[in-house]
């Protein structure tokens, strides 16, 4: 994907300046950005260090498991289908709150064992499961809705950008990310309360 | 007052998550220092790692805004768009990031540049970055990890959620614009 979409950009990019008279401009322009981007990086390095840092801490503090406490009752009213034991309930809660806390190397791993548990339900269920069950529809929408509260890496660009307040956003974010897995959680009721196949 | 309590709330919001999660370690007896180094050890190697992505999307999109063909869409978008409210300049970043998270942060940063942080256009992109996700990304990741061929209603809820978040970042942009 990212392939056809970086040569895109550098194809059009050429060939329109070309085109325009811009021509002189793009060797600056990609000088210029390459450059940009390891000062980017500079900033990047010490901000990520120390949030990365912070949810160390957090992770060996056993905040997952703190947390996982909180998230049961949505989690059951989510997918109520899902029988009480199963081990699908524990994978969702870990993807969700690894999402939540932006830790996405902890929440992909999670989020994959998630889908496996959920496709061997479909099997004990006797379905297909080549065919997306609501569980997983509705586990990808909650998911791609945006969990992360806190996006550190906007606060990094945005203080390397010059932002007089970078974290005036935070509140924003956060009540955005709201909205739209709020939208997604009813868009699933919706879908699932039909008749089941 | 309401735009500035909201602000407030935002400064409060790190500091209270890093104190928190300070005094929950101490609680729980980790050793916090130690833990910390060795988390900030990975967020460096995380940055280093993705240095070269970075430096290939940012010359991409600068050679792009150089070309003036960033300009051009826009205002061919624009036309469209005016009518509804969103900025043209933002519905580029709409569509690149439902595909990738690195090249929709190449285009916020150029955002950055040209409009500042602060603008409406840079608080617009920096609360949409906040609330979506790569959609197509991630669905693939996840469904082909699971073998699953028929995929049924997730692109569209997923499609919903994300406009949903769009919808909201442009209000909520305008709520907190000095």
């Amino acid at each position: 994907m990212l392939n056809f979409l970086w040569a895109g950009m550098i194809i059009i990019g050429v060939m329109y300046a070309a085109f325009t008279g811009n021509i002189a401009e793009v060797t600056n322009a990609a000088l210029d950005s390459s450059k940009e981007a390891i000062t980017l990086c500079l900033t990047m390095l010490g901000v990520m260090s120390f949030w990365m840092g912070l949810m160390e801490i957090a992770t060996k503090a056993g905040i997952v498991g703190a947390l996982s406490r909180f998230l049961r009752p949505v989690v059951r009213f989510m997918f109520p289908n899902i029988p009480k034991r199963h081990k699908a309930n524990e994978h969702i809660t870990t993807n969700l709150i690894a999402n939540i806390l932006g830790l996405g190397w902890a929440a992909t791993p999670a989020g994959l064992q998630a889908m496996e548990a959920l496709g061997q339900l479909e099997e004990e269920r006797g379905n297909d499961r080549s065919i997306a069950s609501d569980e997983m529809c509705t586990f990808l929408i909650v998911n791609i809705s945006s969990l992360q509260l806190i996006n550190i890496n906007i606060i990094a660009y945005r203080s390397q950008y010059g932002s007089v307040n970078p974290t005036r956003i935070v509140g924003a974010g956060i009540v955005a990310t709201i909205v739209s897995t709020i939208v997604g959680c009813l868009y699933c009721k919706m879908k699932n309360r039909g008749v089941r196949r | 007052m309401n735009t500035n309590l909201f602000v407030y709330i935002s400064d409060f919001i790190v500091p209270s998550v890093i104190i928190l999660i300070v005094a929950y370690g101490v609680l729980e007896k980790v050793k916090v220092y130690d833990e910390f180094v060795k988390g900030a050890k990975k967020g460096f190697s995380t940055v280093i790692k993705i240095m070269p992505t970075l430096v290939g999307l940012m010359v991409a999109v600068g050679i792009l805004r150089a070309s003036g063909f960033l300009e051009f869409l826009s205002g061919q978008i624009g036309k469209v768009t005016d009518y509804i409210g969103f900025p043209s300049q933002l519905v580029p970043l709409s569509i690149v990031r439902l595909f990738s998270a690195s090249a929709a942060t190449g285009l916020v940063l150029d955002i950055f540049k040209e409009y500042g942080t602060d603008s409406r256009i840079g608080l617009i992109a920096s609360i949409m970055m906040c609330c979506t996700e790569t959609v197509f990304y991630t669905m693939s990741v996840y469904f082909m990890a699971a073998k699953v061929k028929k995929t049924r209603y997730t692109l569209t809820g997923a499609l919903l959620a994300t406009v949903a978040g769009i919808v909201a970042s442009v209000w909520l942009a305008g709520r907190i614009l000095l």
